[in-house]
């Protein structure tokens, strides 16, 4: 009789100590989980935030204003232009002769 | 020391107690057990629910799992409005005790005037809002200030990088988050996230140390990808603006479609607002032009004229008209045209945007005839956008119409259109007949078109349209080096106290190239004061850059030879 209530009480007591250690190690892993939660949230606004200054920095009138004052640009003229097709080969641009009577005029060819 | 002595040997122990007495003893601490028990009982049994409750009350709370609201980005996907957290500042004014310099540096941390501030803090509340949305690192710096009183609370701030240029697409919120114009407003449904919340027990350090269920998961919005191609909108916008400033005009809008699938590419106006600091902001800066002002049309309403004669065979394209003395009388009125040209084939009477020549066309269509092009056109109804207050414009139903009024209708007054409807219309002519949908929505997919001409008469209306646009039309302007353009001119009284006033409409929708067209540009300027107000002088040249901008956006090739331009010192002036 002795014998068992020894038994049924180391038992007890290893179960309580196990019950401690593992709500122990369950808080532990919650907060890593918490942890790393809060870090994906951080990187989500990170991602964010630096979206928005790409676009800040790439503003098309900031890039335009650099173009044109900075580094002296202009805009492209057709006339200095190769046009490609997908193919590769060069698109013929029909050549010569003033605009102003379209109608009638070559038919274009080899647009995308 | 005292000897010690035999327990047994003790004499106390000799002395003779009343049995009672141990009795009682025993019977004391009886009860005693007997009431703990009862109490343990009681606790146990009838009280848990009530006492486990107040537990949870101590240690557990329910947090707002926030939810973002979607980004709205553009075609490419470069972001144009996003959140990112922010903090509010809130006080309570009786709790806020700080020295004078402590409070000097957090109104230098907001931007605030320290009157201003004082003022805040001196309201007779227990919660002021000091200011809302403040960035998350001034935030951190006005914590680090450790201000007795004063409150940081999370939220969410609305940042649109590309500020003025796409104000009307994307609209804005409100302080609380919720869509107030444009875009954020129509798509709040869908834009909103929806928050969540969980239950969690906290140490007595206030760290969340476990979660109890598993809580309502956060419903981040929805991201929103438009049509719009910011390159092709800032481009649309900063030649809209040279625009207005040159000709002193009141105001300006344009808007730029893709032919094939139908997408609005850019959709700009002048006067605009930055989105991101509204503060003095006015009703003309938010006014949509494009989609919510209603004009008339002025002249780009004769090609549908033109178009609807030779659909039914009235007339064709080299049939003449004798237009002289440039004057007709119907009734009790006289319509005008701005030269005298004599005989005219249908073609030149658009390309010289004949009033008189029109009119007599539209004399040989029945109103009903012209009043279902007109509205399978699209004109009369509001255009299916998903855009808040796209307006309907006006055409008269075609029973109650005069012949004057018909007449005047044929080349675009007495009816009333917005600058996208008109922009959609003149598709039938860019795509061979067919009407497109349009959507300010990304599509891939080419949208598929409503047959509303034979594709023989949208291709002559198209051949007119280049006439107009070429050096003997009305908008040699709008030529653009290496590209074929089509497009009409529109002046247009404005209309005011029921009267025309001499204040003008200039207007000039196109398309281009005109061989394999690409994209149609429609541009609208009110009220141009600087000495020109013809369609072709203020809008042709916005126009001109506008679709040659777009056209080497796009990568188009030219369909023309690239020559030096030949533009008229002094074009043929547009009947008005």
């Amino acid at each position: 009789m002795a014998k068992l209530n020894a038994l049924l009480l180391s038992m007890l007591l290893l179960c309580a100590l196990l019950l401690v250690t593992s709500q122990h190690q369950a808080r532990k892993l919650f907060i890593d989980l918490e942890r790393a939660q809060a870090q994906a949230r951080r990187s989500e606004v990170q991602w964010k935030e630096l979206q928005l200054q790409q676009t800040q920095l790439a503003k098309h009138s900031l890039i335009d204003a650099a173009a044109r004052r900075e580094l002296k640009m202009q805009p492209v003229t057709p006339d200095r232009t190769l046009y490609m097709s997908p193919a590769g080969a060069p698109v013929a641009v029909p050549t010569a002769g003033p605009t102003g009577s379209p109608p009638g005029g070559p038919a274009p060819k080899g647009t995308r | 020391m005292a000897r010690p002595v035999k327990l047994s040997s003790n004499a106390l122990l000799k002395t003779k107690l009343p049995a009672w007495r141990s009795r009682f003893a025993l019977g004391v601490l009886a009860f005693g057990f007997l009431a703990l028990s009862a109490r343990a009982v009681y606790l146990q049994a009838w009280t848990t629910d009530y006492l486990q409750r107040q537990g949870a009350v101590r240690v557990e709370r329910t947090l707002e799992v926030p939810a973002t609201r979607g980004k709205i980005v553009d075609r490419t996907g470069a972001v144009l409005a996003t959140s990112l957290p922010a903090k509010a500042v809130w006080a309570i004014p009786d709790d806020v005790d700080a020295p004078r310099e402590q409070l000097v540096q957090l109104a230098k941390l907001l931007e605030m005037d320290r009157q201003e501030l004082e003022r805040k803090l001196a309201e007779d509340k227990s919660f002021v809002y000091v200011k809302r949305q403040v960035d998350a690192a001034v935030a951190e710096r006005i914590a680090a200030l450790g201000i007795p009183g004063i409150h940081l609370r999370n939220e969410y701030k609305r940042h649109y990088p590309e500020g003025e240029a796409t104000a009307h697409v994307v609209g804005f919120t409100n302080v609380e988050d919720v869509g107030q114009e444009g875009f954020e407003l129509s798509q709040q449904q869908r834009l909103a996230g929806k928050p969540g919340s969980r239950r969690v027990v906290r140490d007595n350090l206030g760290r969340v140390i476990e979660q109890k269920g598993s809580g309502i998961e956060p419903r981040d919005g929805q991201d929103l990808s438009l049509s719009i191609d910011t390159r092709i909108q800032y481009l649309t916008s900063s030649a809209l603006r040279d625009t207005v400033r040159e000709h002193r005009a009141r105001a300006g809008a344009a808007v730029v479609v893709d032919v094939r699938t139908g997408e609005v590419l850019a959709l700009s106006n002048w006067p605009t607002y930055n989105p991101n600091n509204r503060q003095q902001l006015t009703g003309a800066q938010l006014r949509n032009r494009v989609l919510t002002d209603t004009f008339e049309p002025g002249s780009t309403m004769k090609p549908f004229t033109a178009a609807l004669a030779l659909e039914l065979g009235k007339v064709k394209p080299t049939s003449t008209i004798d237009t002289a003395p440039g004057r007709l009388t119907i009734g009790p009125h006289t319509i005008h045209d701005a030269h005298t040209y004599g005989t005219l084939t249908v073609e030149q009477i658009v390309q010289k945007s004949s009033n008189v020549g029109t009119v007599k066309m539209a004399q040989q269509l029945q109103p009903q005839q012209m009043w279902e092009l007109y509205t399978s056109l699209g004109f009369g109804q509001p255009p299916h956008l998903g855009f808040p207050g796209a307006v309907a414009g006006r055409v008269r139903p075609h029973r109650n119409w005069k012949p004057i009024e018909q007449a005047t209708m044929s080349y675009g007054h007495g009816i009333s259109v917005s600058l996208i409807q008109l922009a959609r219309a003149y598709s039938v002519f860019a795509r061979d007949g067919e009407l497109i949908p349009l959507t300010m929505l990304r599509a891939d997919e080419p949208a598929p078109g409503v047959s509303v001409l034979r594709p023989e008469t949208a291709r002559a209306v198209r051949r007119m349209l280049e006439m107009a646009a070429g050096p003997q039309g009305t908008a040699p302007q709008a030529q653009i080096a290496g590209y074929r353009v089509a497009g009409k001119t529109g002046t247009a009284h404005k209309q005011e106290n029921g009267g025309y006033v001499n204040k003008y409409i200039a207007s000039f929708v196109g398309f281009a190239p005109a061989s394999n067209p690409r994209v149609i540009v429609a541009v609208m300027i009110d009220e141009p004061g600087g000495g020109q107000h013809y369609g072709g002088q203020v809008a042709a040249p916005a126009f001109a850059r506008i679709a040659g901008d777009a056209l080497r956006a796009l990568k188009v090739a030219p369909d023309a030879p690239f020559t030096t331009l030949i533009v008229p010192a002094d074009p043929v002036k547009e009947s008005v």
